[in-house]
């Protein structure tokens, strides 16, 4: 059965999944790889507000500090508790069990969002 | 374009990130570097390091000059026996770090991959006409290292000819490990228990095979250079080209126990002996930050708002918990104990001048 609400992806490799009026926000599979084994996460606490292309947290990994910006605007209603006390979900399962912050959204979803197959094209044409 | 490690088949094949380093296509990890450093401190991990340079000095003046071209004392050495140590220009900056293992026939020099060339040509400008030989064996030799607490009882039923476990460290024999003949040493570069096995190109992936086999019962895992990186840092072990360079002497750079002054004459001795009795540039330490907070290269070190020096390795120590530092301080800027701050992206984060090494395996 397809995916009946497909995750949208930013150019700095964050995705957003919509469910309902809120959005699941987390790291693509390619920025995983990218970064290496995740050490940390600075992200907001409930309640923070966020804005779409803002930065909202830090991603430490063996490799380097890496900002996270939002896909999308509004007040975070969640912070993965799990990816909080084991970061290496974020590399076990970035799209799944390692997603990072649930936002209630405010305002519409930015236009520029890439889907999975955008995303990809968008990422191999960065290469090289 | 890079050269190819005889394994690199193998690393593809066991789904490794291929990274260049030091000249070489090697594997930066196999999956998670984490996973890799925490089994070869619980268990044991098998790196292949084939594009570290190997270097034999032959010839009736090899042991004599090899004594005058590095720091260390190698003429105590016995056949057999290996050290670490640097060799230095005349000004004491640090050519190159590398291990000399002594051989009834000469001295086999393990230099780093980056410094190749550069090594090569530094000690060929120093040969004497006669009595002295160079064969430059990199090409044809690969490298495996097997580290970790499990290493020798993984070794030891492939072994032929010589016991790994009866081998003392820095100490070296010509053995067969699964039928493939190896120079054995008990050496590495992670501060855990560990065996290095030099054999030929050719022959490097029937013993890389043999020992993953042989290992997996035990909880043998590849490991690539992220790991050794990590593992490295935390026996506080210096890398060349970030710890060290041509710009740094032994002493400023914490090697000063590699440098044996009173050998006799060899390359840098003068300049040395004003810098082991004189002031100094700098020094060496190391710091230990907070959990959240990784250092990296070239970050500055703080003490009391003032610049007194820069990291020169950070990372995270997965086995002490923490984010660690190497970092080359002003001479004056304090001992074990002292608070300092790291500046990391514009923040600065607490740290405290450790005794190294950060991380000191169970004795056994």
């Amino acid at each position: 059965m397809p995916d009946p609400t497909p995750a949208r992806f930013t150019r700095t490799h964050e995705w957003a999944r919509p469910e309902g009026e809120e959005a699941v926000v987390g790291i693509s599979d390619h920025a995983q790889a990218q970064l290496g084994d995740v050490i940390f996460l600075d992200l907001p606490e409930v309640g923070a507000r966020v804005q779409a292309g803002e930065r909202f947290g830090t991603v430490e990994s063996v490799k380097a500090a890496s900002d996270l910006y939002a896909p999308v605007g509004g007040s975070v209603v969640a912070v993965n508790p799990r990816a909080a006390t084991a970061p290496e979900l974020v590399n076990q399962d970035p799209m799944g069990d390692g997603w990072l912050i649930r936002v209630a959204v405010e305002g519409a979803w930015p236009a520029d969002l890439l889907d999975a197959a955008g995303y990809d094209q968008w990422v191999a044409s960065q290469a090289g | 374009m890079p050269e190819h490690t005889p394994l690199e088949a193998d690393h593809r094949r066991l789904g490794a990130t291929l990274v260049e380093f030091g000249g070489y296509l090697m594997p930066l990890h196999y999956g998670s570097i984490r996973a890799e450093h925490l089994a070869v401190r619980r268990r044991a991990g098998l790196f292949d390091v084939s594009h570290m340079g190997e270097v034999w000095v032959g010839g009736p003046g090899a042991l004599a000059f090899v004594q005058q071209l590095v720091t260390n004392d190698v003429e105590r050495l016995r056949p057999g026996a290996a050290c670490y140590t640097v060799m230095c220009r005349p000004d004491g900056g640090i050519v190159d770090d590398l291990l000399v293992y002594r051989d009834e026939a000469g001295c086999l020099l393990v230099i780093n991959a980056a410094r190749h060339d550069a090594d090569l040509a530094w000690i060929r400008a120093q040969l004497p006409p006669t009595g002295v030989a160079l064969d430059d064996r990199s090409e044809a030799t690969a490298l495996l290292a097997i580290q970790g607490p499990r290493a020798g009882a993984i070794l030891a039923p492939l072994a032929r000819g010589a016991d790994p476990l009866r081998l003392r460290s820095y100490h070296h024999a010509d053995a067969e490990v699964a039928g493939v003949p190896v120079r054995l040493s008990r050496t590495g570069y992670t501060g855990e228990d560990g065996f290095e096995c030099y054999a030929a190109a050719a022959r490097a992936p029937e013993l890389w095979t043999a020992l993953l086999q042989a290992g997996a019962p035990e909880g043998l895992a590849p490991c690539g250079l992220g790991a050794r990186d990590t593992l490295r840092l935390e026996a506080g072990l210096r890398l060349y080209g970030q710890d060290i360079d041509e710009s740094v002497d032994p002493f400023t750079s914490g090697l000063g126990w590699t440098v044996k002054l009173g050998k006799g004459r060899f390359t840098g001795r003068e300049a040395l002996t004003r810098l082991a009795d004189g002031p100094r540039p700098g020094a060496s330490v190391g710091l230990r930050l907070g959990p959240r907070h990784i250092p990296r290269h070239g970050q500055p070190v703080r003490r009391d708002g003032t610049v007194v020096g820069l990291v020169t390795s950070g990372g995270f120590g997965f086995t002490v918990g923490a984010g660690i530092a190497l970092a080359t301080v002003t001479a004056d800027s304090g001992g074990v104990g002292t608070r300092c701050a790291v500046e990391l992206r514009g923040a600065a984060a607490p740290a405290e001048v450790v005794a190294l090494p950060f991380y000191r395996r169970p004795s056994d």
